[in-house]
């Protein structure tokens, strides 16, 4: 902290602020393209785009003040945070409210609170704090704690059923594991008992929706009215929109409403139809952009828990980007994901946002105590 | 352990483990989203014109335009069938605030049932929302400007258009111009087995009965198409293109309505058919079948109560006599026969026998008796014809055999269709030898062959194939379809005639015999003691004809018929086949009454009344100077 006095003249508005320039412009680009299409997959109603703009508004105010927080602090609160989330997803599979035929939400009386969304920065941060606390490479007795870890949260959230969350909630533990240094050898033997565990997955753990869905995504032409209708018209959508796209508010599949989850979920199909595949690489310019900036942060920080969080919080907003691109396009199956700051909604917003916060703090936190 | 191990670690070698680490994870990225890119290069590059197609197929939807029938004329241009918009009140349930109040105010505008509203509500159910759904059909016009002048209180209701047959001449033309009606299955499997499944993809009513259904390919027209944009729940957002139907032909019968309304008034209420035709083209000029019925009734489809009256009505108004009314011909037929005694060098014109009323055959016991009890004497063919004496003709068919007189006659179209323009029509019988075997499988008798002598026993025929015998009879064997149409209207407006279909005529061995019957036939009208003198007195046009008594009862032998002993229904049928002018002969007229008696009482004045109708329609110069006497004409 004495060090940091000294240096003060050459420390930027930004980093006072502990804001990451780069990152932030991503974001707000990105933010901006979500509201255009928005407003084109919404049937133009400026209500729509209000309501997001206050969300996003939020978010940001979130990622702000996270950014603010030092490392350190949720370095300590990492084992409370995970374990109050343990307790709230038993608690919603105990008394949660079902909504769309699924429980995920928990009603405090004056607020109702989606617990998973906690644990996508909670499993990480856990995870980053146990293996921190040793040596790295982890050892396998931490690998074997670590992966407990992850599994715990994966199986509540998967009950609930949430098949979208737990995925992203299991990568961004596996990715901390990943990038503390786990053996390349122990990756192989994991990946095979991952292999083994999928039948175990399909058998005891997938609800007959879940399974439906992958059943569609090898066959969707099977079902075509039935539960292949959403893909098969997802990929006339963005088939359809070839090099250049018909036109921002020109897509027939999406103002014409032959797409279902228009602004939310397949909101990437809106946007490949009226922009082409010229617009869609310059959006996965900026989503990689936006990773690899963030995989920059995690490299410079200058711990190990902070390396891992920030490393973890990258790789999973790439796991938003590829699950819900892979699942519009047909070649994942369709799992909840929305496309992130580009799709319509709230809760997943405020989650990605804070995650950034978290992320900007450590990267500018590092210079101030580096140099 | 492990505290130690945290004493002595060693961050350079953990961050350059981490960067080693977060540089495969970079790669790792990197090389999915070259995946997803290769995907989505698939999906938009080389796949794109197949998702382009199923893109446009998703929002462009052909819908096709039903063409306007064509109308019915007739042959001096009346209309005779017609399309007319019939109105409903169709509500568009997502455009109406509170249904329960708009159809409440609707029921105590338009005295709206409540069976209305709860059929109304039943299609309401698993229909779109903004599908237009009928709540009542058929308005009246009263009923249409009462909704108009407050429609803007009904916001989402709206009177609907739509084009059905009208027939104004209703029952005067029902046999002979049909109907049209709703298309059912059956039509639907002959439409798709002909292939036309895309023509009538919009067509409402087809032609069900007579002209209408008989000529359906000239009336019916081309569909049209029209191009839209619709969205996922099939709702029309624009129009893209339209490309027009054609509409039906309008074709031009040659019934005379004028004709046709005289037959109707010639039978009031006695059941049997009129038939007036060309004589040298065979073209129907009126064909009146009684009783008749309504066509209209079918067009909106008949109550079920309404079409069980007709189908089980004793009177069988659904059958047109004309084409499948199936009677014994009897005395009508005796010229043909005659022709044929002569044609065969059977009989002579000169030959004469001695009618005592009484036939005998050697060796029979059966005697067969002359309609007149005492006979009329002596009598050649010629007279044979006027009085028309059934001695004469037992003795005539007896000679010629059932063989040539089956082979003639069916020269003559008996015992087969004609071809008119209606499918409504039946070959009725000319019996043969083989006939009798393979349906009795009974030898042929003399009998049997005396009875055919005075056109009754086994052979019966339509009026129509009457009509069509005595055409040939009048154009010396000449012989061609009897036809109801006379051409079609192009879109361009010329008239496209209907060609006559000629049928292979009648070999001539000598014409003289022709003109000896026909001159038969002028006496049976015009002579002293012709059958039909009385019928045709004081005609300013002069006729020939013949008349028949047709026996539908056997009176046992050494009994007398007595008609008011006889049931109704079995009461003889009176007949009479006619032309004129009789030396130029235009029309030929066929009448059949059931059960009304004697043919020379009862069918010739009706004949007569035909024929007078007819000339003073087309030669009214006739009839100008008061009533002339046929003799004063003949000279």
């Amino acid at each position: 902290m004495k060090r940091s006095t000294l240096r003060e003249n050459h420390i930027s508005f930004w980093d006072r602020i502990h804001i990451d320039l780069p990152l932030l412009l991503g974001l707000l680009v990105l933010m901006g393209v979500g509201l255009v299409t928005i407003y084109s997959a919404g049937g133009q109603d400026m209500a729509l785009i209000e309501r997001q703009v206050v969300r996003l508004g939020i978010a940001i105010g979130v990622m702000v003040v996270l950014a603010q927080v030092p490392p350190m602090a949720f370095r300590r609160l990492s084992i409370y945070a995970y374990g109050a989330g343990i307790l709230m997803l038993i608690a919603v599979l105990v008394f949660g409210d079902i909504g769309k035929g699924a429980q995920r939400w928990l009603d405090l009386g004056f607020i109702r609170f989606q617990p998973s969304e906690a644990m996508k920065l909670a499993v990480p941060m856990m995870v980053a704090w146990y293996i921190s606390k040793f040596t790295l490479p982890p050892r396998l007795p931490q690998i074997i704690i670590g992966f407990m870890l992850v599994v715990i949260p994966t199986v509540l959230i998967a009950k609930q059923p949430d098949l979208g969350t737990s995925l992203l909630i299991a990568s961004s533990g596996v990715f901390a594991i990943f990038l503390a240094g786990m053996s390349w050898r122990l990756i192989t033997i994991v990946a095979g008992l991952g292999g083994a565990f999928l039948p175990i997955m399909w058998f005891f753990l997938m609800q007959d929706y879940q399974k439906q869905r992958v059943i569609t995504f090898m066959n969707p032409e099977s079902d075509p009215l039935g539960a292949g209708y959403h893909i098969i018209q997802s990929k006339i959508a963005i088939g359809s929109g070839g090099l250049e796209g018909k036109g921002w508010l020109q897509g027939t599949q999406s103002q014409l409403e032959f797409l279902p989850e228009r602004h939310t979920d397949f909101i990437f199909a809106v946007f490949s139809e009226e922009f082409g595949l010229t617009g869609v690489l310059l959006l996965l310019a900026i989503y990689l952009f936006i990773i690899v900036r963030g995989l920059m942060l995690a490299v410079r920080a200058q711990n190990a828990y902070s390396k891992l969080l920030a490393g973890s919080i990258t790789l999973t907003f790439f796991v938003y980007v590829f699950v819900n691109m892979g699942m519009v396009s047909g070649i994942l199956p369709v799992v909840g994901v929305p496309l992130p700051l580009v799709s319509y909604g709230g809760t997943s917003m405020v989650t990605l946002l804070a995650g950034f916060g978290m992320l900007m703090g450590i990267g500018t936190q590092k210079r101030l105590l580096s140099r | 352990m492990p505290i130690k191990r945290q004493t002595i670690r060693d961050h350079t070698a953990e961050a350059n483990l981490f960067a080693r680490r977060a540089v495969i994870a970079g790669l790792v990225v990197f090389a999915l989203l070259a995946m997803v890119v290769s995907n989505l290069y698939f999906l938009q590059i080389e796949h794109f014109e197949d998702y382009q197609t199923r893109s446009n197929g998703n929002r462009i939807k052909v819908l096709p335009i039903a063409p306007n029938r064509g109308l019915v004329y007739d042959r001096n241009g009346v209309l005779l069938a017609e399309n007319r918009p019939v109105y409903s009140l169709e509500i568009i349930p997502e455009k109406v605030d509170n249904l329960e109040h708009t159809l409440i105010f609707l029921q105590a505008l338009m005295g709206i049932t409540d069976d209305e509203v709860e059929d109304f509500k039943q299609s309401l159910r698993g229909q779109r929302r903004f599908k237009p759904v009928a709540l009542r059909t058929r308005l009246t016009e009263e009923e249409v400007a009462r909704f108009s002048s407050r429609s803007h209180r009904f916001p989402g209701v709206s009177i609907e258009a739509r084009l059905a047959r009208y027939y104004p001449y209703k029952e005067t033309l029902t046999h002979a111009l049909g109907y049209v009606s709703k298309i059912n299955k059956k039509d639907l499997q002959k439409i798709q087995e002909a292939g036309e499944e895309a023509n009538y993809a919009a067509t409402y009513d087809i032609g069900k009965l007579g002209i209408e259904k008989y000529h359906e390919d000239i009336l019916h027209g081309e569909v049209g198409y029209q191009q839209v944009e619709v969205n996922s729940q099939g709702r029309i957002i624009r129009t893209l293109d339209v490309q027009p139907p054609t509409p039906g032909r309008d074709i031009v019968l040659n019934i005379d309505i004028r004709l046709q309304q005289a037959a109707q008034e010639a039978l009031k209420d006695q059941r049997g058919t009129i038939i007036i035709s060309s004589a040298h083209t065979g073209g129907i000029l009126a064909m009146y079948s009684n009783p008749s019925y309504d066509p209209n009734l079918f067009v909106h489809g008949i109550s079920s109560k309404n079409y069980s009256a007709l189908l089980n009505s004793p009177d069988r108004p659904l059958i047109n006599r004309a084409t499948q009314g199936q009677y014994p011909p009897a005395s009508t037929v005796k010229p043909l026969l005659g022709l044929l005694g002569l044609e065969t060098d059977t009989v002579t014109p000169e030959y004469s026998i001695t009618d005592t009323g009484q036939y005998r055959l050697p060796n029979v016991s059966h005697v067969w008796r002359d309609w007149r009890k005492w006979g009329h004497g002596e009598v050649n063919l010629s007279r044979a014809v006027e009085v028309s004496c059934d001695t004469y003709f037992y003795d005539l068919a007896f000679e010629m055999g059932i063989d040539k007189i089956s082979d003639y006659m069916s020269e003559f179209g008996f015992g087969d269709y004609t071809g008119i323009d209606l499918y409504e029509e039946s070959d009725a019988n000319m019996p043969s030898r083989g006939w009798k075997r393979a349906r009795f499988n009974q030898p042929w008798y003399i009998g049997d062959t005396i009875a055919v002598g005075i056109g009754q026993g086994y052979w019966t025929t339509t009026p129509i194939q009457l009509v069509h015998a005595t055409n040939a009879l009048v154009n010396y064997g000449a012989r061609f379809v009897p036809q109801i149409l006379q051409g079609y209207r192009e879109a361009d407006g010329t008239m496209q005639p209907e060609p006559l279909k000629f049928l292979r005529p009648i070999d001539i061995v000598n014409r003289d015999n022709w003109d000896v019957i026909q001159d038969a036939m002028y006496q049976v009208v015009n002579g002293e003691v012709g059958g039909a003198r009385f019928a045709f007195a004081n005609t300013p046009y002069i006729s020939a004809g013949k008349t028949g008594t047709a026996q539908l009862f056997s009176v046992a032998q050494g009994e007398e018929y007595e008609a008011e002993k006889v049931d109704e229904r079995l009461r003889d049928n009176a007949m009479y086949i006619g032309y004129a002018p009789y030396d130029k002969p235009e029309i030929t007229v066929a009448v059949v009454l059931e059960n009304a008696g004697g043919g020379s009482k009862n069918a010739a004045p009706m004949a007569r009344l035909m024929m007078d109708a007819y000339f003073k329609l087309y030669q009214p110069e006739l009839f100008a100077d008061g009533q002339q006497t046929n003799g004063e004409l003949s000279q």
